[in-house]
């Protein structure tokens, strides 16, 4: 390391490993991981969307769960929270989905409507 | 790239390890393991988070979750509902009567704290200098490297008014300044991480929590003053935080950051750890140069000051761990940020060690300026037992106590040091009205006293001296003029010593006699101990219209002095009872309880002894 130049470069490497605990996320994905919707398959939506971000190296967003949604019957659920937008809810997902939310919600901001169950707050 | 969802930091401070920290990390790794969550789960091990009386303490980001008093019986819940199904565990949350607080920013204690120094400490993995650089670490070092010259590095660090956080409060440009006119082939800069005062762990904390903070620190210090070496002293009983900054050391020497030419500039710099045996008076500056060259560990006459002729006679600066601790982020943020906070004459902020009869006990940092009220019922959470305040102790034992009617005096070095007490290094120790400040007194005093080096007499004599009188007077022999004496002896040894040891000791008893003068005078003159903490001042008694005669407490006397029968009741004969508490203990009706006072029997007896010789006058 011979220059500020090369810090900030191991700065924003150590950056990316440490966003979990930092402010910058631009999506925030929230899997609903109840009993019903670990039974519908959401452990296997929510390893999808961590390949999947981690594939495309996406590092403004984070994956979270939470438990039951009262939507049980369109589980697995996830939420798409985007500061500043209105909850994007998707419903009965599979990790085919998942991989297709992830090309057009998060990488291209366009809402995959057939999937949406329900937006707002 | 990670597939990692969430950070699990569990605090491996030395408060938190001692209550199982370690144990419940790898109790966390077995049922990761057998879940099969491994890959997306991070355990990280940090320094202290502040609140080690709510120890093991752990936070689960993204979320921030906070819980507390981990057990590993609790840790297969915490990754079955909170890891895999989302849901926090409320009962591991901190709680007060109305409230439950989930995450960390809404625990009332970090609340009014504004973390410099302690920025990172339980944030990071102080065994990673990527997370130390990931919070803008060395930065500051390659600005002032590649942007400044020593002599604006050292304008800027006066700009910001640091003084040091070793105790004295030294403005730390002046040292810094005197080292760098002083020409010389050679400079040294110190690292004092000696802490000897009983209770203190903020040091401790911070070479353990985040050590490369601390070698940037001193960096930038070698670099403002021409240096191209430092050591670190750092006690022995402090292994965790030895071996932190070795390895921190060895660390930034592996990628350049320390060593020759550092940022492709010409300033070189290699640092090394010197392990001090433990003695207090060790952290006084002289006394720990000479323990660094390899004699004994005894203060010499200043001057000649350090930064003059220090170790090996070339010009040396000798700073606090969290002196070193600030400069980094005043650096980063501006010397005009870090002067907002504080008051007048104190800027920044001060890590204290909160210990006592306290709710929140543990490591904080807060503005200077703060009002011992703040700190002790805000971030200190209050009084615990319902006890009330009665007195606080800022400085150790070279520092003083406050009263209530301090409680409003604002936290700096001149506010404390008008009304008798300092802002030391930051031991704070909080006491409630069932402590007798006669016996605090004496117990700072007997920690100088076994820690003088004996070198000078007035320290040596004058202390001991005082340690008798004020164990004459805890132990009911007070005479008139013994308030008077004892305040005679402390100017005389604060006069005449040869350091801080002996110049400071007297510091607990002179604040305690200006602030509880009356509480000296009961153990004198009424040979009574209000808070029955004395026990030659205080005896049991047997309550008779309550006893029922059990006999109990007669039969757990160790030396039989209670008779009595299931009639009569029980009595306790005043002039055998060695005051051990078991009838009190044992009584199955609180029939007996501490009364304040020597006992008119003994106070007789003893009269009696004084006046036919018999009693050897200490
Ligand atoms: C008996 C005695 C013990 C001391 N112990 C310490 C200590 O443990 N740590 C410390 O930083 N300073 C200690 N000091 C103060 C040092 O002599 C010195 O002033 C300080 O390290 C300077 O650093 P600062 O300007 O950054 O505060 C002690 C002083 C005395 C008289
Ligand atoms: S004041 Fe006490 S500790 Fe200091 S040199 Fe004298 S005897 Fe030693
Ligand atoms: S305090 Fe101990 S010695 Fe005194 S009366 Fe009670 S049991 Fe006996
Ligand atoms: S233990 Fe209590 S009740 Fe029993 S004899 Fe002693 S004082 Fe009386
Ligand atoms: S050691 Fe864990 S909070 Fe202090």
């Amino acid at each position: 390391m011979k220059t500020l130049a090369d810090l900030k470069k191991i700065r924003e490497k150590a950056q990316e490993e440490m966003k979990l605990r930092g402010g910058n996320t631009r999506i925030k994905i929230v899997v609903g991981m109840g009993t019903s919707g670990i039974a519908m398959g959401a452990r296997e939506v929510m390893k999808t969307f961590l390949e999947e971000i981690a594939n495309r190296n996406l590092t403004d967003v984070l994956v979270t769960q939470t438990g039951e949604k009262g939507l049980s019957s369109m589980e697995p659920v996830v939420d798409l929270i985007e500061e500043g937008k209105p909850k994007v809810t998707y419903g009965n997902m599979t990790p085919e989905k998942v991989k297709k939310v992830v090309v057009e919600h998060i990488v291209n901001g366009r809402t995959v409507s057939d999937y949406v169950v329900a937006t707002g707050n | 790239m990670s597939l990692k969802r969430i950070d699990l930091l569990i605090c491996c401070g030395s408060g938190c390890i001692s209550a199982g920290a370690l144990k419940i990390k790898e109790r966390f790794h077995e049922v990761l393991q057998e879940k099969n969550l491994a890959n997306e789960i991070n355990i990280i091990e940090t320094g202290c988070m502040g609140p080690c009386d709510y120890g093991p303490v752990m936070v689960i980001y993204p979320e921030g979750t906070f819980y507390k008093a981990v057990s590993p019986d609790d840790v297969e819940e915490i990754v079955n509902e909170h890891f895999i199904k989302g849901r926090p565990v409320a009962r591991l949350m901190l709680q007060d009567e109305e409230n439950t607080f989930s995450t960390q920013k809404e625990v009332p204690f970090y609340q009014k704290q504004v973390k410099v120094a302690l920025a990172n400490c339980g944030y990071i993995d102080p065994e990673s200098m990527d997370e130390y650089i990931a919070t803008g670490g060395y930065e500051a070092l390659g600005t002032v490297l590649t942007t400044m010259s020593p002599q604006e590095t050292i304008d800027l660090i006066k700009k910001s008014g640091l003084r040091g956080r070793g105790g004295g409060g030294f403005p730390t440009h002046i040292k810094w300044q005197m080292v760098h006119d002083n020409a010389s082939d050679e400079k040294y800069v110190i690292c004092n991480g000696d802490e000897g005062d009983p209770g203190a762990f903020m040091d401790r904390s911070l070479l353990e929590g985040d050590p490369h903070r601390i070698l940037e620190g001193m960096m930038i210090a070698a670099y403002a003053i021409g240096a191209n070496a430092g050591f670190l002293y750092i006690r022995a009983e402090y292994p965790l935080a030895i071996k932190r900054i070795k390895l921190a050391i060895a660390q930034a020497k592996e990628v350049g950051l320390m060593g020759q030419n550092v940022f492709g500039t010409k300033f070189c710099f290699d640092a090394e750890v010197r392990t001090g045996a433990g003695a207090f008076v060790c952290g006084e500056e002289t006394a720990l140069i000479h323990s660094i060259e390899g004699s004994r560990g005894n203060p010499t006459p200043k001057p000649p000051y350090p930064a003059l002729q220090g170790l090996w006679g070339k010009p040396t600066i000798v700073n606090n761990v969290e002196t070193f601790g600030n400069i980094p982020t005043i650096f980063l943020k501006g010397a005009e940020w870090f002067a907002s906070m504080g008051t007048e004459t104190s800027k920044g902020t001060k890590v204290f060690a909160l210990t006592g009869d306290i709710k929140n006990t543990g490591l904080v940092e807060v503005p200077m300026g703060i009002t011992l009220r703040e700190l002790i019922f805000d971030v200190g959470g209050g009084m615990t037992g319902g006890h009330k305040f009665k007195a606080v102790q800022l400085g150790g034992p070279s520092g003083g106590c406050l009263t209530v009617e301090h409680l409003d005096v604002p936290v700096d070095y001149e506010s404390l040091k008008e009304r008798g007490a300092m802002m030391g290094s930051g031991g704070v120790i909080v006491m409630n009205d069932t402590k007798c400040m006669v016996n605090i007194a004496k117990f700072f005093m007997d920690f100088c006293v076994d820690e003088s080096c004996g070198k000078c007499s007035p320290c040596r004599i004058g202390l001991k001296q005082m340690l008798d009188i004020l164990e004459r007077i805890t132990s009911g022999h007070g005479k008139e003029g013994d308030i008077e004496e004892l305040q005679r002896l402390g100017e005389a040894v604060n006069k005449l010593s040869l350091c801080g040891l002996g110049q400071s000791a007297p510091n607990p008893v002179l604040s305690t006699i200006r602030y509880f003068r009356e509480e000296y005078e009961a153990h004198i003159r009424d040979k009574s101990c209000a808070t029955k903490v004395c026990l030659d001042l205080m005896h049991f008694d047997i309550d008779k219209s309550r006893c029922i005669g059990c006999s109990l407490c007669a039969r757990k006397c160790p030396v039989t002095c209670i008779t009595g029968s299931r009639e009569d009741k029980y009595t306790i004969h005043q002039l055998d009872c060695v005051k051990c508490g078991n009838c009190q203990d044992v009584c199955p009706v609180k029939a007996v309880s501490r009364i304040p006072g020597m006992h008119p029997e003994v106070i007789t007896k003893r009269e009696a002894e004084a006046k036919s010789g018999n009693h050897h006058d200490e």
